[in-house]
This record gives C-alpha cells, structure tokens and sequence, in this order.
C-alpha cells in the first residue's frame, strides 16, 4: 500500500460521488432529446441539491432517530461501494475489504434502511413503498449475485480487481455465451434497482405506481437532497461493476502510473457517456410494467444469468 | 484417561451439577422473585459463562481430546464423557448465548404466569444441563439419556400455560415429533455398534460397517436429528412449540436446541461415520436448501410474531444443513480444504443464529410483556415507547438480514464462497446441481431481508394499530442486560470474524484433517487466498461510519440543521389513520402471490350485501394435509383393525393366550 494507492483511493470515491449527479443529468438530458422535449441543463442535479441542502428539513411530529439517520447511511453505504468498485483502477487498498458478494450486501443494507425509514412515518404510500421496493429487491439481489458468479467461475476470484486485472492482463474478454446470457441479465436487474423503467419511473408523479419514489415521500430538505444523490451514486455504482465485469478497458492497473490514472478518468466518462444514453434509449423505447409483471421480468433475469453459470460448466467439461 | 488428569472434564461436570443445584434451589422458595428471579438466574448465567469458557479453552491450540469415565450408569456400562473440539465449540454457542438468555430471564419470569417461578427455574436448568450433557456423552447410553431428557424438560417448559388448549396440543406434538425423532436415534445407534455391542462412540468409530449399513445408520440420523432440528418435512412441531413457550423458552429451544441437533448431526456423519459416499451429502444438501426456501418463503406470510420467527429458524436451520451437505460431499470426493470451508460456514452460522434469533425471540419477550399482543395486526410504532428493545432488536434484525456488517452476513459470505469452489468436483452431474444450490442461497437470503423488514416494520414502526399501545413500557434493565450481551455477540464476530474462525478451525481440524486459511488480522478474512476473496468486516464499519460521519459534518458545516416539525405529509390526504398502514397480510402479499403453489390457501371473501364484511385469509402448510393427515387417518385406521382383536369379554383372551401357546409349542417341538 502506498501513497498513491491511497490517494487513488480516495480520489476514485470522491470522483464518483461528485460524478454521479452529471450521469444522472446526462441520462435525463438524452431521454428528453428522445423525447423530442426541451432538455434540462447538464448540471440541473447540482442545483437540485444545492436548492435542496438550503432548505429547512419538515419533519413528520413523531418520526424517529432512525427516520432521520437514514439518509446518512444509505449515503454511507453507496459512497462505500463506490470506494471498492474499481472504475478508474484496481490498485485499490479498500477492494480487499470488501469483495464483489460484500457489495451486493452493501447495496441490501441500503436498500433494507431506505424501507424501515419508509415504514416509519406509518403511511400508506411509505409501506407499500416499502413492500414494492423489497419485493423487486429479493428477486434482484439473487440474480445480480449470480451474474457476478458467472463472472467469478470464469476467473476463480469474487474481488473485481482481481477479475479486471485478468481480463486485461492475460485472459482477454473471451467471447464466451456465458457472459452474453449474464450480461443481459445485468442490464435487466440495473434497470430494476435504480427505479428505470420497465420496472418504475424515476420521474413520476402518479403515487400509485410509485416504488422508489413513494418510499422518499415523507422527505423534505437535506434528507431527501442524501437520499436522491445516494440513488444517483447507485446507479453510477452499477455502471462502473458492470464497466468492470464486461468492458473493463482503460482501467488502470497496479503497475501503470499516474499518468495512466488520467487516462483511465477519460475512459471512464466516455463509457459513462454511451452507457447513458444507451440507459435513454431503452427507457425511451420500453413501456413500463404492470407491478405484477415485475416478478416475471426479475425471474427472467435470475433464470438467465444461472443459465449463463450451467452453459458456461457444461462448456467447459 | 484417567479422571485424575483430565483438566477440563472435572470442571464442566462441576459446572453442570451447579446448573442442576440451581435448578433445585428454585423449588426451596419457588414463589419468591427475589430469590428465583434476581439470585438463580444471574447465577445460573455465571455458570454459563464458565461453561463458555471452558469450551472456548478446548479450541485452543494443542488440546488434546480429553476422555472419562463416571463411576454411574447400568453396571456393565458406565457414562463416558468426552471433551474434544466440536463439543467445546458447541459447549461455546451454549454457554455464551445461555448467559445472556439467563440475564433476560431472570427479569421475564414472574409469578402468575402458568407454572410457578421456582419450577420453571429447575426446568430451566435442568433443559441446559441436559443439553450440555449431550454435548459431553460419549456412548450410546448417556446420549440417548440426556437427549431424553432434554425433550422432557423443554416439553414441560413449552406447556408452562398448560391450561390454555392450544398449548396443551401444541406441546403434544412436540412430544410425538421429538420421540419419534429418538427412535430413529435409538435405531441409528443400534446399527452403528456394528456387531459389536458395545454401546461407546470409541467402539462405533472403529466398527466397519457395509456400505448399505452405513447408509442406513447416516438415514437415521439424519431423519432423528433432522426431526429435532426442524428439517422439511419433518419441521411441523417448530412453527407450533416456539409460539406457545415463554420467550426465554423459545430462545433455548430455536437458539441452542437446534444446535444441539446439528451438534448430533456433525458428530454421528463426520466423527462416528467418518463421511460418507457423496448421495449423503447430495440429499443433505437438497433437503437442507428446500428447507431454507420453505422456511423463508413461510415466514414472510406470517402474521404471529414468534410464529414468523420459528419459520425463520426453519430457514436458518436449512441454511446450516445445506453447508453440512456441501461439506459431505466435497469429503467424499476428498477436497479436504472444501470440505473445510462448508463446515466453518456451517459451524458459524449455527453460531450467529443462536445469537441473534435467541435475542429476537427475546425481543417479542419484552413486546409481549409491554402490550400483551402476539399477532404483527395489533402492533406498530413500539419504537417510540421502546427505544432500548427497538435499538437492540433492529440489531439482531439486520444481522438475520445477514447485512454488512453483522454476523449473519459473515456466514452467508463464507457460505457462498464454498458454493464458488465447487466446479472443481470432479463429478458432472454434481457440478451442474451445485450453481442452482448457490442460486437457492441468494434468493433465501435475499428473503430473509424481505421477512425481516416486515417483521421490524410492523412491529417496531410506522403508527401504534391500537390505542393500548401508547401505554407500553421498555424493557427492564435485566432484560436489556440479556439484550445487549446477545446484541454485542452479533457485532462482535461481525467486525472480528477471524477470531471466531480460530475457534472453529480447531474443529475443522478434528473432522476433516484440515483447516482454512487463517486470515491475516482478527477483523480480516481470506478463507482461501487473498487474491480470491477477502472481507474485513471492522474496516466496512469504519469506512461506512467515516463517510456518515463526513457527510454528516459537512452538510452542517456548509448548511444547517434546522428542522421544523409538522404533521406527516401523505401526498396531501388530510385523513391518516393506523388503520390505512400495511398490514403484515398486505405486507406478505407479494409472496403469497409469487409463490403461491407452496400453500393452501382458504379464502373467504365477503359478499356484496353483507352487513358487516368479513375479508379473511387462512394459509396452511401443505405438509400437514399433504402427508402427516394421511399418515395420522392411517395409523387411526390400523388401530382400529387392530382393536378388533379386543372383545372386552375374559373368555376370548383366555382363548387368545391358548392359542398362543399352541402355535409356540408348534414351534418349540
């Protein structure tokens, strides 16, 4: 470990908590182009927050001190996986910390804050927010874990690091019908759990098909300013694993220098700039589903991605 | 050996005998509380404390097995004891988490419910004596006594209420379950001296059985420990016994008892049988992960508490069995280091269970005493009245959730880690079964989170659903003593599980030859390599608590904190009523609806000119009409034949004795 491992480190996470507002804006921007409706400026989410931050919070008269904390750690936990997920470089003190299997934990603890602090004021749209946003959660966390496994049979390692260094180093992206099968199981549980549609609509305004947004209902001011920018980091964190797990060129390794750090930074926000507008067309061209409907699509996704594990072994026998 | 140079026999039988003179003590003035209540029971916890650390002190390195035999028993066959790693490790998990019990008990019981003060203290003690002495048996004998004893004494602790009818059955069931469970016991044994008729383990590990008899005694086993322990589909006592015994009660039996019964699992397959060909493992597994989803799935459309945390330790309990299995099978193809890892997952997790179920059990204790309510429909909002009950709960609430960074995740990431090796079984079809296994633990253990938000939620949040419960009072401070030492076992091993793996390694040790890597720092662990996996549980902690503490600082630095009070805002719906929150009905719903062949379902919906509309929904376990049903019309139908045979008049079985007699001669001569 060494200095700058460190600062790596550190910049990596600040990087990407300060970048996830801009992703965010930038996929709102292109789903307004598609759209064909006047777009919001690039920077809108910072001043969001910024509107947001200077507020005074109102406070439901009997919420409790895990109401009010839970903005803080669902903030927590995201910038935390931001830390381990390696986006610029592997050379990562804090990714032996916590490997891939620790993340999907990370974002459950999340996850499982965000709808005890949903159930806490007692209203309707908060529980059943709640109850939504488990639901899609139980059938996404399961296949999100097995689209890392396939990646981890391929490479014999649960840390990502480990995993991008082999893609890079030796293996190569070999184009193997594993990673076809989880890689569009990815993408379906990315669009489930950072509330896009098919699954929900971050911009709705309708509450009863709200499951994101219905658990933040009773949020005003600072808190809601922490817990709209963790959901902005979450999706910033699913992009970066799956920059790592399926198109993990131009991250630097432990042996490149500093000035390979800088080029890292670029590919990453080149990625970053295709992936959002890829996220634009597919919200654009798809309808969103009935609730009901969720399971199935969730379903599909788990079945693919343990079908991604079974084609890989029985290739390999 | 020798009696006189074992070190830590003498004293675990000291100690032992201390939990029964306790227990005896309570019937000398067994309806005062301040002697039951505020002196037994603290002692009671002192003498688990010594029993944890003596356990603890046979996992050290170099221990050797220590062996002796008692001057008691049948005259040709006197009590061996036995103190090796696997039941220091389990002498461990029962006295650490029997002190806590004990502290919280000794605020619980008070007079006026069911049985008095003093013989609940002495069926109390009795039950952890007896299930120590399991732990400690080292022949047939004295295991089969003890195991006896511990079923008795819990099925008078479960029917403490006996005069309430639902008790009462509830506690029969338990009764046939757990004996029909000791009979595959008694049977199992019976094969496993092999010839030999001796009745010590020492004997049983020597015998060499036919592979087809060892088959038979390891499904014995399985059936008579996974009867007690709860496994599908032999778990139907469990859902029924833990709601009716107090909650203490329901602590030791789902917390420690279950254990107890993996503690029997491990020792008969691993240490009596010496592994096994590699269907044991594969049906271990396949009955430990369908027991898992079932109990998972079950728990999340309970509307009873302690009901709903019975499934959950059906769940866990299937979690454990999965890791036993894997580690079978992975023993049977010889992959040591595997075998190795599946067990610590198993080893641990039974560990972390009995920690943070018991303190739930405990928990809805300490509701039920404050609001007299059970069933999830008349709670909510406890938070506010229950602060110290609601903080300690909603730790053992996220460690069941197995979330970072707690305990129970540590398991299940060891868990999954096992399930990641296996593709280097050199079998096919096993390999190809093995990822579906892996898919089974993430999606229970992604349940488990729904069902522990919704068992939190309701409970603990949102508005009180009666007016009563602005009434409800915390919990005393001998039960937040109890609480929080069961809270802090959780966060303890979450943010230092290398410490616990050092435990369990001495065990892996002794049962399969050999041991994980040792991680390189007590809050670190790199169960193979470093390079494949790692987790540091203490470093997640800090991390997350750095970056709150940051965001925290910054946001009032740059900002303010300013908070202004107001009513809930509701999307502007001026009416907000406890009554519009979800229920723990609407909250299970999605489940009933997804995985609805898993139930019987009996609506009865109201009609459209109905007077006052009645909705109700009654969910059933299939089991029950499925097989134990049938299988109780048949055993009704037998007796009858049989009953045929009694006249009730002298003659006839005068004439059935003569009969007798002559078909005997015919065979005699």
């Amino acid at each position: 470990m060494n200095a700058l491992a460190l600062l790596s480190q550190l910049g990596g996470a600040v990087l990407a908590v300060a970048l996830a507002p801009v992703l965010a804006g930038w996929v709102a921007q292109c789903r307004a182009w598609l759209q064909n409706r006047s777009a919001p400026p690039l920077l809108q989410p910072y001043r969001s927050l910024r509107k947001l931050f200077r507020k005074d919070a109102a406070l439901a008269t009997y919420a409790s001190p895990l109401f009010r904390a839970t903005p803080y750690v669902v903030f927590g936990t995201m910038a935390m996986a931001a830390a381990i997920i390696p986006s610029v470089t592997t050379d990562l003190p804090m990714a032996r910390v916590a490997d891939a299997i620790a993340l999907v934990g990370l974002f459950a603890t999340a996850r499982v804050f965000m709808a005890l602090a949903a159930m806490d004021i007692g209203t309707v749209f908060g529980s059943m927010g709640a109850r939504r946003e488990m639901m899609i959660g139980f059938l996404a966390e399961p296949a999100l874990l097995m689209v890392l496994f396939n990646a981890f049979l391929m490479f014999g390692s649960t840390a990502l690091p480990t995993v991008v260094e082999d893609i890079l180093n030796t293996k190569g992206l070999m184009l193997q019908p594993s990673l076809a099968f989880a890689g569009v199981a990815f993408v379906m549980v990315l669009l489930a759990e950072n509330a896009r549609i098919p699954i929900d609509n971050p911009a709705t305004h309708l509450e009863v098909t709200m499951i994101h947004e219905a658990m933040l209902l009773e949020y005003s001011a600072r808190h809601l300013a922490l817990m709209e920018w963790a959901s902005w980091l979450k999706l910033f964190n699913y992009a970066c694993i799956g920059f790592a797990l399926f198109v993990p060129w131009g991250i630097a390794l432990h042996a490149n220098g500093p000035l390979a750090l800088l080029f890292a930074v670029a590919w990453l926000a080149a990625k970053l700039v295709v992936a959002g507008a890829v996220l634009a067309v597919i919200e654009t061209v798809s309808a969103k589903l009935r609730i009901f409907r969720a399971p199935e699509f969730l379903s599909m996704a788990f079945l693919l991605a343990v079908l991604g594990l079974l084609v890989h072994l029985l290739l390999q026998s | 050996m020798n009696p006189f140079f074992a070190t830590h026999v003498p004293v675990l039988l000291g100690l032992v005998f201390a939990w029964l003179v306790l227990g005896l003590a309570g019937l000398v003035r067994s309806h005062r509380i301040t002697w039951v209540a505020y002196t037994l029971f603290p002692l009671g916890a002192l003498v688990a404390m010594g029993i944890a650390a003596v356990g603890f002190s046979a996992l050290a390195d170099g221990f050797v097995a220590e062996q002796v035999i008692l001057p008691l028993g049948l005259p040709d066959l006197p009590f061996h004891i036995r103190l090796d790693a696997l039941s220091g490790f389990f002498l461990l998990l029962l006295g650490s988490v029997s002190a806590g019990i004990s502290v919280f008990a000794a605020g619980y019981f008070r007079a006026g419910e069911g049985a008095s003060p003093g013989l609940l203290c002495l069926q109390y003690h009795t039950f952890l004596a007896s299930m120590a002495m399991v732990i400690l048996a080292d022949d047939a004998y004295l295991f089969m006594v003890a195991w006896e004893t511990m079923a008795l004494s819990s099925y008078f602790l479960v029917t403490t209420q006996h005069r309430i009818p639902e008790i009462q059955r509830a506690g029969f069931l338990y009764l046939l379950m757990a004996h029909v469970g000791a009979l595959a016991l008694l049977l199992c044994f019976g094969v496993l001296q092999g010839g030999s008729w001796l009745m010590t383990f020492d004997a049983m590990r020597g015998a060499t059985l036919s592979p087809v008899w060892a088959g038979v005694a390891f499904g014995l086993a399985l059936f008579g420990f996974g009867a007690k322990a709860g496994l599908v589909p032999l778990h139907v006592w469990l859902p029924e016994a833990h709601p009716a015994a107090p909650s203490p009660v329901s602590a030791m039996m789902s917390g420690l008892m279950l254990k107890v019964a993996i503690y029997g699992l491990l020792r008969v397959s691993f240490d009596l049988l010496h592994g096994g060909p590699w269907w044991w493992g594969m049906l271990t597994l396949v009955l430990g992960l369908g027991t898992a989803l079932f109990g998972a799935v079950f728990a999340a459309v309970q509307t009873d508490m302690k009901r709903l945390l019975a499934y959950s330790s059906i769940e866990n309990i299937g979690l454990i069995a999965a890791a036993i299995g894997l580690a079978l099978l992975s023993y049977a193809f010889d992959m040591r280091l595997l075998a190795a890892l599946a067990l610590t997952a198993a080893l641990l997790h039974a560990l972390n269970h009995a920690l943070f179920k018991s303190l739930l059990f405990l928990a809805t204790g300490s509701v039920l005493h404050a609001t007299h309510e059970r069933s999830l429909g008349k709670l909510g909002g406890l938070i506010r009245r229950m602060p110290w009950v609601a903080t300690l709960a909603l730790i053992g609430t996220l460690a069941l959730a197995g979330l970072p960074p707690l305990n129970g995740f540590v398991s299940e990431w060891l868990l999954l880690q096992a399930f990641l090796s296996t593709p280097s079984i050199p079998h096919a079809f096993v390999n190809m079964i093995v990822p579906v296994g892996a898919a089974v633990v993430a999606l229970t253990a992604a349940l488990a989170g729904y069902v522990m938000v919704k068992f939190y939620g309701v409970i603990f949040l949102g508005q009180p659903r009666e007016p009563s419960l602005m009434q409800a009072h915390d919990a005393g401070w001998l039960e937040r003593v109890g609480l929080g030492w069961l809270a802090l076992g959780c966060i303890l091993i979450g943010v230092f599980p290398q410490v616990a793996l050092n435990a369990i390694a001495a065990v892996t040790r002794v049962l399969v030859g050999t041991v994980i890597q040792r991680g390189p720092a007590p809050w670190w662990i790199a169960p193979v390599a470093r390079e494949q996996a790692s987790y540091s549980g203490l470093w997640l902690l800090l991390g997350m608590a750095g970056t709150i503490a940051v965001m925290f600082v910054l946001v009032r630095r740059m900002y303010h904190g300013r908070v202004r009070r107001t009513p809930p805002w509701n999307c502007g719906y001026p009416a907000l009523t406890p009554r519009m929150q979800d229920t723990a009905e609407g909250f299970g719903q999605p489940i009933r609806h997804m995985f609805g062949p898993f139930f019987r379902i009996a609506r009865e919906l109201p009609a459209p000119d109905d007077r006052a509309p009645r909705y109700r929904i009654q969910i059933d376990d299939r089991c029950w009409h499925g097989l134990y049903l049938p299988l109780a019309r048949a055993v009704g139908w037998l007796a009858d034949a049989v009953s045929v045979l009694q006249r009730g008049r002298l003659a006839v079985y005068l004439m059935y004795s003569f009969l007798t007699l002559l078909v005997l001669l015919v065979f005699v001569l």
